[in-house]
């Protein structure tokens, strides 16, 4: 898997090609700041690209701009972005041009090797990996009229797993619950927030981060 | 900065409904005038002091009316600036009184009562003896007019018709100068003095500045505290464990890998402690996206559904923002802890130099002051000028404004994106 790292910390930069390297990813650039990323992103086209969200020269939100702006001249590019802190706003971004293979974890996971690792090959195989930081806000139902308030707590589980965007089977195995019941599960927090279904689990995983996003144009 | 204050043109009921009010406020500043001289005398006699707090305060009450009467009137602000009484104590509570300037002040003003009221009552005068003429002309059997004569004949009611129709003109005439004559001359005895402007600015600047250091202050303690009892403790945790880890790491690898996974767990938790705190001092998406994103962030995670519009040219100083910021941050906590409402908006724009926040909710109104966090809001805006204004009837809804005086840097915002 070939892989463009852009981060601006060396302590951190190495560290995380020695991760990778160790897991069969081979490092094709290591950029430390916003424009380079950008030009490596569109040279390289690597396999996924993990990305620092905050990078010099501007030490703002460099990193992301980076990566969506690449992402709007290679649809698709995987992109995993990491950051000291979560938002909502953010992944709201990463997300909405529909087209999946985007991640968006805290560096905190990084501690998680086995995890991270199966994020970013989940995110360079076109699925996406949400931190459950992230998650957990945008599962905080509003009111009771909110359809989220209504789903028991096992389809909230559920809800949350698959919103960080791990497929069925990763589902049942971290519940310690079978497929066949995370489908029925699934079903039904489909119909109770009256989303359309999909047999296609990252297409599953869009319509459940985009309702939750608020930014769901399914028919109600 | 004293221009002298023109009266606006205004419709005549409108120059009418003014009149009222002034001769209003000055019957009573009248009525209040025995009042105080009677306070005084009593004050010879050491019982007198209760009075003088009250009728004080009446009079302040009543000379800031006018001043607000005025200021409509010429759309020129007249803003008091008395000495706070303080809350208790009736010396204290009389002595302020007595020493602040603006009182004599307000007293010569009071003074000048017979004097206004001769002005104001001028062309109601006019109006009512045109009146009283114009009916004495028109009836059949007509009374004698001023005690003087009767008018019988149609020359002489056609006579006294003229009279009435010339007063009349003149009322008309007359209104917009008497008004205009009024209104300097209250202006000049109810603007406080310059000394007085400047010595209550710099009580301002010296209270807001003492409450800004105190702030900061406790900001620091509370920063060096969370750090020294989280993070900091942590990380020695964490350094102990990594060495014991190393010692047994060759005879008790079991034991060693759980001392490991402690290690990470603390680090873990120092992360999460470090990134609240950092939240907490200046959040890391106002560096990266300024207001304009913080703001929409803050909707996006909110309990309440809530509309945000900004219309910004470009960005606030970096004090504003994170001023700003977390004035929004607490106003919308407030509004989810206390209004009980389903939705709250946010606007932001920028216009005659301020920064201007409206933060509206639908919920069940009350909101006051003292009774929760707002108090810590206008005082930390207090220290950039800034004023912060509440409308909160029972019934809602609640509206909040903050103004804060700022310029905006010409740099570009992002684009707006939509709402929560």
């Amino acid at each position: 898997m070939r892989v463009v790292i852009a981060e601006d910390l060396a302590l951190l930069k190495d560290g995380l090609i020695r991760l990778l390297q160790a897991h069969d990813c081979t490092v094709v650039a290591a950029v430390d700041n916003g424009p380079d990323l950008h030009t490596a992103l569109l040279h390289h086209h690597p396999d996924v690209a993990v990305v620092d969200v905050r990078l010099p020269p501007t030490f703002t939100d460099e990193g992301l701009q980076a990566a969506i702006a690449a992402r709007t001249q290679i649809p698709g590019l995987p992109i995993l972005v990491l950051s000291q802190h979560v938002e909502p706003l953010y992944a709201r971004e990463l997300l909405s041009d529909d087209a999946g293979a985007v991640g968006y974890l805290l560096k905190d996971r990084l501690f998680d090797i086995g995890q991270f690792i199966e994020s970013v090959r989940r995110v360079a195989a076109g699925g996406t990996a949400m931190d459950p930081a992230v998650i957990s806000q945008l599962l905080a139902p509003q009111d009771q009229s909110d359809p989220l308030a209504q789903l028991t707590p096992r389809e909230r589980e559920v809800l949350a797993e698959m919103a960080e965007g791990r497929s069925n089977t990763a589902i049942a195995q971290r519940l310690y619950i079978t497929d066949k019941a995370v489908s029925k599960h699934i079903n039904n927090i489909f119909t109770k927030l009256d989303l359309a279904p999909s047999t296609d689990d990252s297409r599953r995983v869009l319509a459940v981060l985009a309702y939750l996003n608020g930014t769901d144009n399914t028919p109600t | 900065m004293t221009t002298t204050p023109h009266t606006t043109r205004h419709p005549p009921h409108t120059t009418l409904a003014y009149l009222i009010l002034l001769l209003t406020q000055h019957i009573a500043a009248f009525l209040l005038l025995p009042l105080i001289i009677a306070s005084a005398l009593l004050t010879l006699l050491w019982i007198g002091l209760p009075f003088i707090i009250l009728t004080g305060t009446l009079l302040r009450t009543l000379a800031t009316s006018q001043r607000r009467t005025l200021t409509h009137l010429t759309h020129q602000p007249l803003t008091p600036t008395y000495h706070p009484l303080p809350p208790t104590g009736i010396n204290r509570r009389a002595s302020t009184l007595l020493t602040d300037p603006a009182t004599w002040k307000d007293l010569l003003w009071l003074t000048s009562a017979p004097l206004n009221l001769l002005i104001l009552a001028l062309p109601p005068t006019l109006a009512t003896h045109a009146l009283y003429q114009a009916t004495t002309a028109l009836t059949p059997n007509p009374h004698h007019i001023y005690d003087l004569t009767t008018p019988h004949t149609l020359p002489t009611r056609l006579l006294l018709l003229t009279l009435a129709t010339t007063l009349l003109y003149l009322t008309y005439r007359l209104t917009p100068p008497t008004l205009t004559l009024y209104t300097r001359l209250n202006h000049l005895l109810l603007i406080p003095t310059a000394k007085t402007r400047l010595t209550a600015r710099v009580q301002h600047l010296a209270t807001s500045r003492a409450n800004t250091i105190d702030t900061q202050a406790a900001e620091i303690r509370r920063i060096e505290r969370d750090l020294h009892d989280g993070a900091q403790a942590r990380l020695v945790a964490l350094g102990m464990n990594l060495g014991m880890a190393e010692q047994i790491i060759t005879h008790d690898p079991h034991t060693a890998r759980t001392m490991l996974t402690e290690a990470r767990e603390t680090t873990r938790q120092a992360l999460t402690e470090l990134r609240d705190l950092v939240r907490g001092i200046h959040p890391p998406v106002l560096v990266e996206r300024g207001l304009h994103g913080a703001v929409h962030a803050l909707a996006l995670t909110h309990q309440l559904p809530i509309t945000v519009t900004i219309d910004l040219d470009g960005r606030p100083t970096d004090p504003v923002e994170s001023a700003a910021y977390f004035a929004i941050a607490e106003l919308l906590t407030n509004t989810a802890k206390h209004a009980d409402a389903t939705h709250a908006w946010v606007h932001i724009n920028h216009g005659r130099n301020r920064l201007v926040i409206t933060v509206t909710d639908n919920g069940h109104g009350g909101a006051t002051t003292p009774a929760n966090g707002l108090t810590g809001i206008a005082r930390r805006i207090d220290a950039f000028d800034g004023t912060m204004n509440i409308t909160s009837p029972p019934g809602g809804p609640t509206i909040i404004t903050l103004e804060i005086p700022c310029a905006l840097s010409s740099q570009k915002t992002w684009p707006s994106s939509k709402t929560a």
